[in-house]
């Protein structure tokens, strides 16, 4: 028996095995080096490696295969775009995370205990975000390129695991903090399962792993076995970026994880998690649209309005920052739907534009705080543009831009997502959409006028003057949700030339 | 088309100005209301140098453009930020403008005694920026900048007295009825992009003929949704009342002269749509009909002067609404209407200010009485609107609101007759309840209750209500004189493209029964109001009367057919998202909404009903599939 060896092409693959190998190092840095100088040299490595990424990045950013790893990676312009995407919003991501005073001192204490307090005092710094940080960032590359069931699991598992760490390290309510990272885990295994079992039924049903060949196998075998597997796959996705019904860990895990992971979980396992899903419908599921369109259409429906409406309700910033982000997952599914070029480039679009937008935007929050941490409760946010009117105006025109306000880069996102949905034919969706976003309007608003309208009262609530890492991270997303909203064509030209995947 | 440098002026000048206000703040109070209004007038200046450089022209070359960089370039979708400087936009750039520096004028003398006045003229130059845009756009997309524009501005300027609660709630009605318009407004905007791949006005009228119909009524229709939002149209009204909240000068600026117009100009730009979408024209029609008589009524009904003016642009609006729905024959007429009610209301509206300024902040037309002798120069300037808008020759209002009510008359067949008989009887109403308002205010016995004798206002307020005044004495004739201003539009809008065979009324039949249904209405408001009247509004009257102090229960029928479904919707939703998912430990039911904060502020999700909620979910999306292959 011949056995050839396996090829790789490390070029295009360098991108996700610097992100890797940064990670390893990290870990080998938390085990041998001393306290004193840990964080500054984990963050460095993190930013460097995310650099060296980038430049990688740019350096492939013609070229394509679909054998970069024998054939479970596909790196083509969709994918690069993608992974482009997940390394600069991780960029930004990791100078808020590098704020040290939102993590735990040390994980393994026990909330309210005398050691927590001790580690508190002795101002021992949490350094094992980086190494979390950075699998997670691999893991999200990797999934938006695999082009088979198994590489799609993996990457899935990469990203999610150092994830659910992650939501649980925050310093102030610990509890809170943990118990999301408990459901988030807990039911993220759950949608696991499902994923796994679907991706069962579609091996069973074309008898190949990979992508192309479940595409080219369409209508050749029982077609239940694809029903059930196309099925529970979305389940496992849907659940990633929080879809209703698979959305009720949002809120919580939102609110209960330390801010700036939220940020960064907001942002890049959405396109993460976006990217995997167009390659899974648009490449694999494309021969049997007939079939998932109506149940993504109804997905998408249920999930604006949801989304949009249940968030007036919320009180808690960050818990309605959650639900915006359901009915912003609702909004992107439209472009899912639209199965065409015009609907690729418009959620490449989208999610570039709503990643900064939702980091800037968890950026502003961990600054809010009074003596006992973040205040998230939006009644004591009342007045607070008279208090700090500069981050009060910050935050308003993100506000405005998740509404999808002309002039920022949401407006822009929206219009290109809906008309690619309207062009092909989903005009039901377009109406809905268009009317869910009139809704959410309304509490976004409600928060501006909050905001500046309503006159401080006398309590402690105060905006931290954030550190100088802080605050490039909120200005460079900020300024990218306005730029955007002037000059969309940059990263809208760019999009609309990188919305290929390859069949 | 001829290419201008000038156009950016418009807009950047009042931006800057705004910004520059609102950042150096509180060192910006000593002059800041000289800059804004230097920069106000310097707007109208550059606009009349346009105008006349404009008119210089042939008339081919008559519009100018000036594009100011390229907005969204994907392909062959191209979006310029560019404006357009045409017959139609000059005329709102000069009334914007004109009005506009007035009312910032009388604003200086209005606004010296609020702290913040600075940032009041911050918000009325950003104002005036944003509806520039509005009529400068040469597409959609730009105009909706401004259309987004406009609204921001008007809810900062109706919420500056946020210290008192009524206003918050003005404001967050007049967000509600404005995002509903906005809502029409973007789908009208998306279906013509997918329909044309354009969203240029000159890419689409070129177009109009590969689309069809139904694409042309959709997209009309979403247009005048758009309009009834924010020109405060039937069913989205309500809001103007509540908006009167803020203070005079923006009522008289953004809730008469201007922003309310807005709508107008929407269809009106759009007329190449609507002529070939017969549904959506009709429908015009009938919402501007509806509109003006249900103002009209509402407006007799009104104690807060106020109030009894925003009833009246209601129904003003409507006539206009009505006109652009005649089609190529109203259009014109519709805007020679804007622009003289611009100038009459604008007046009556900043002489409601200076009476509200003499009498200590009283809107209530009940505490006035006799105000005529102490305040002569405001009730002089006040009755020539008041014979404008009623319809007396030769004020403005005559030469606008005859040519409608002609022109609905010779619509043709039981339409004509139908929308002449409203237009009539609205100009009855008209000429009832504004006779009402200057009874109430400026004749009969006084009955403020205080001692103070009312005062007249300082000449700095006087001198723009008098500017405005000429406007409501001649503007009707200059603009009407020659038809001026319907060949002046003509190539725009087209309107002597056609013209209807038979006519059922003559001009001068039309003028008569105007005038006399107008000397109808004012006798039975000197019949009722004259002599000594009570400061107190009656409470036995006619149930009509009771409904038209409620608004005709608009809000009635708001709260019941919108906001509580909404509200229940949302607790609804609420509740499947705590409940069902809880339902081991909670019954169904029990839950109201105290409860459903305290959910909110916990996290008391437990694990196995979220992953029963995914299993349901899962279920539910088989059955889908299911339903569909079946």
């Amino acid at each position: 028996m011949m056995l050839s060896a396996p090829s790789f092409s490390y070029a295009l693959l360098s991108p996700m095995l610097i992100v890797l190998a940064a990670a390893v190092l990290g870990v080998l840095i938390e085990a041998f080096m001393g306290k004193t100088h840990r964080a500054a040299v984990q963050l460095t490595v993190s930013i460097g490696a995310l650099l060296l990424a980038l430049i990688q990045i740019w350096q492939i950013r013609d070229m394509s295969s679909t054998s970069a790893a024998v054939n479970s990676v596909t790196i083509d312009k969709a994918g690069i775009f993608l992974q482009f995407t997940i390394i600069v919003l991780a960029l930004v991501a990791v100078l808020l995370i590098a704020d040290q005073d939102n993590f735990v001192a040390r994980a393994s204490t026990i909330p309210g205990s005398v050691e927590e307090q001790i580690t508190t005092q002795q101002q021992v710094k949490q350094t094992e975000i980086f190494p979390l940080f950075l699998f997670a960032t691999a893991g999200m590359m990797l999934f938006t390129v695999s082009t088979d069931l198994i590489t799609l699991f993996v990457a899935l598992e990469v990203f999610s695991l150092p994830l659910y760490l992650l939501a649980g390290l925050s310093r102030r309510r610990r509890l809170l903090s943990q118990e999301a990272a408990l459901k988030y885990f807990l039911l993220g295994a759950y949608s696991s399962a499902f994923f796994l079992f679907g991706a069962a039924f579609i091996y069973g049903y074309s008898g190949s792993v990979s992508l192309v060949d479940i595409s080219a196998s369409a209508g050749s075998a029982n077609d239940i076995f694809l029903y059930i597997g196309i099925i529970f796959m979305s389940v496992g996705l849907l659940f990633k970026i929080s879809a209703v019904p698979f959305h009720s860990w949002t809120p919580d895990v939102y609110q209960g994880a330390p801010t700036p992971i939220t940020g960064f979980m907001a942002a890049c396992t959405k396109v993460a998690a976006f990217g995997a899903i167009l390659r899974l419908f648009y490449v694999g599921f494309a021969e049997s649209q007939t079939l998932w369109q109506p149940v993504i259409t109804v997905i998408a429906v249920i999930t604006m309005v949801f989304g949009s409406v249940v968030a007036i309700a919320q009180r808690d910033v960050k818990r309605m920052l959650a639900y915006s982000s359901i009915a912003h997952a609702g909004f992107l599914l439209s472009g899912v739907v639209a199965l065409s070029k015009e609907g690729l480039a418009a959620s490449l679009f989208y999610l570039f534009a709503y990643g900064f937008t939702t980091i800037a935007a968890f950026g502003i929050i961990s600054l809010v705080r009074d003596s006992t941490g973040e205040v998230s409760d939006l009644n004591r946010w009342v007045g607070l543009g008279k208090k700090s009117p500069l981050v009060a105006s910050v935050f308003s025109l993100l506000l405005l831009s998740f509404a999808g306000i002309p002039l920022t880069s949401g407006f822009i996102g929206k219009f290109a997502i809906f008309s690619a949905a309207y062009q092909s034919g989903n005009t039901l969706l377009v109406v809905v959409g268009v009317l869910a976003s009139a809704i959410a309007a309304f509490f976004y608003v409600r928060v501006i006028i909050m905001m500046f309208f309503n006159d401080p009262d006398n309590d402690s609530v105060s905006v931290v003057i954030p550190s100088i890492k802080s605050r490039i991270s909120i200005t460079i997303a900020t300024l990218i949700t306005f730029v955007l909203g002037i000059f969309p064509s940059i990263i809208l030209n760019t999009a609309n030339n990188f919305a290929n995947l390859i069949k | 088309m001829q290419i201008s440098e000038n156009l950016v002026w418009f807009i950047a000048l009042p931006l800057i100005s705004s910004a520059i206000l609102l950042l150096v703040g509180k060192k910006a109070n000593s002059w800041g209301h000289i800059a804004a209004t230097t920069v106000s007038a310097s707007t109208f200046i550059i606009g009349v140098i346009e105008f006349f450089a404009m008119q210089a022209r042939p008339e081919e070359n008559r519009a100018v453009v000036q594009k100011l960089f390229t907005w969204i370039s994907v392909g062959s979708f191209n979006v310029d930020a560019s404006l357009l400087l045409d017959q139609l936009s000059i005329c709102f750039v000069l009334l914007i403008t004109g009005v506009g520096t007035l009312i910032h004028i009388y604003s200086i003398s209005y606004m010296s005694h609020d702290l913040d006045r600075r940032r009041f003229f911050a918000y009325l130059n950003l104002f005036i920026a944003s509806m520039l845009l509005l009529v400068l756009g040469d597409s959609y997309l730009n105009l909706y900048v401004g259309w987004e524009g406009v609204g921001l501005a008007s809810y900062l300027l109706i919420g500056f007295w946020n210290q008192k609660p009524a206003y918050a709630t003005a404001a967050k009605k007049a967000f509600v009825a404005n995002r509903v318009g906005d809502v029409g407004l973007s789908l009208a905007i998306m279906i013509a992009f997918a329909t044309f791949g354009d969203v240029t006005f000159s890419g689409i009228k070129e177009q109009t003929d590969a689309a069809s119909t139904t694409q042309l009524t959709a997209i009309g229709l979403m247009l005048l949704l758009a309009a009834c939002g924010k020109s405060a149209q039937f069913p989205l009204q309500s809001w103007l009342g509540d908006a009167m909240a803020g203070p005079t000068p923006v009522s008289a600026l953004i809730h008469a002269a201007t922003m309310v117009t807005a709508g107008v100009y929407l269809i009106t730009r759009s007329s190449f749509i609507f002529d070939e979408a017969p549904i959506a024209q009709l429908m015009v029609l009938i919402i501007g009909a509806v509109t003006l008589l249900f103002g009209a009524i509402i407006g007799t009904a009104k104690d807060d002067v106020k109030k009894a003016l925003a009833a009246s642009t209601m129904s003003q609006i409507g006539y206009m609404i009505l006109a652009t729905g005649l089609g190529p024959v109203g259009y014109a007429f519709a805007i020679m209407h804007l622009l003289t009610h611009g100038f009459f209301k604008a007046s009556m509206f900043l002489g409601a200010g200076s009476v509200m300024h003499g009498m200590k902040d009283e809107v209530n037309m009940r505490k006035y009485g006799g105000i005529g002798k102490f305040m002569p120069i405001t009730a002089i300037t006040f009755g020539l609107g008041y014979l404008a808008i009623i319809g007396v020759p030769p004020f403005a209002g005559f030469y606008s609101k005859d040519k409608i009510i002609e022109t609905a008359f010779n619509a043709g067949g039981i339409k004509g007759i139908a929308l002449g008989i409203a237009t009539l009887l609205g100009a009855a109403i008209t000429a009832f309840y504004m006779t009402r308002v200057v009874i109430l205010t400026f004749f009969g016995n006084e009955r403020w209750g205080h001692k103070d004798e009312p005062h007249e206002s300082p000449a700095l307020m006087l001198i723009p209500i008098a500017l405005l005044s000429i406007g409501s004495v001649a503007s009707g004739y200059l603009l009407s004189k020659g038809k001026s201003l319907v060949y002046w539009l003509e190539p725009v809008v087209n309107p002597l493209k056609e013209h209807h065979a038979e006519e059922l009324f003559s001009h001068t039949t039309v003028s008569l029964m105007t005038i006399s249904v107008v000397i109808i209405g004012v006798s039975i408001a000197v019949r009722k109001y004259r002599g000594d009247q009570s400061d107190t509004a009656p409470e036995k009257v006619s149930k009509l009367t009771i409904a038209a102090r409620k608004d005709l229960f608009q809000d009635a029928l708001n709260e019941a057919t919108f906001m509580r479904p909404g509200q229940s919707l949302i607790q609804k939703l609420l509740n499947i998202d705590h409940l069902v998912i809880d339902g081991a430990v909670r019954s169904v039911g029990v839950v109201s909404i105290s409860a459903g904060s305290k959910l909110r502020s916990l996290q008391n999700g437990y694990v196995r009903s979220y992953a029963l909620m995914m299993v349901i979910g899962v279920l539910s999306l088989i059955a889908v599939i299911w339903v569909v292959t079946a």
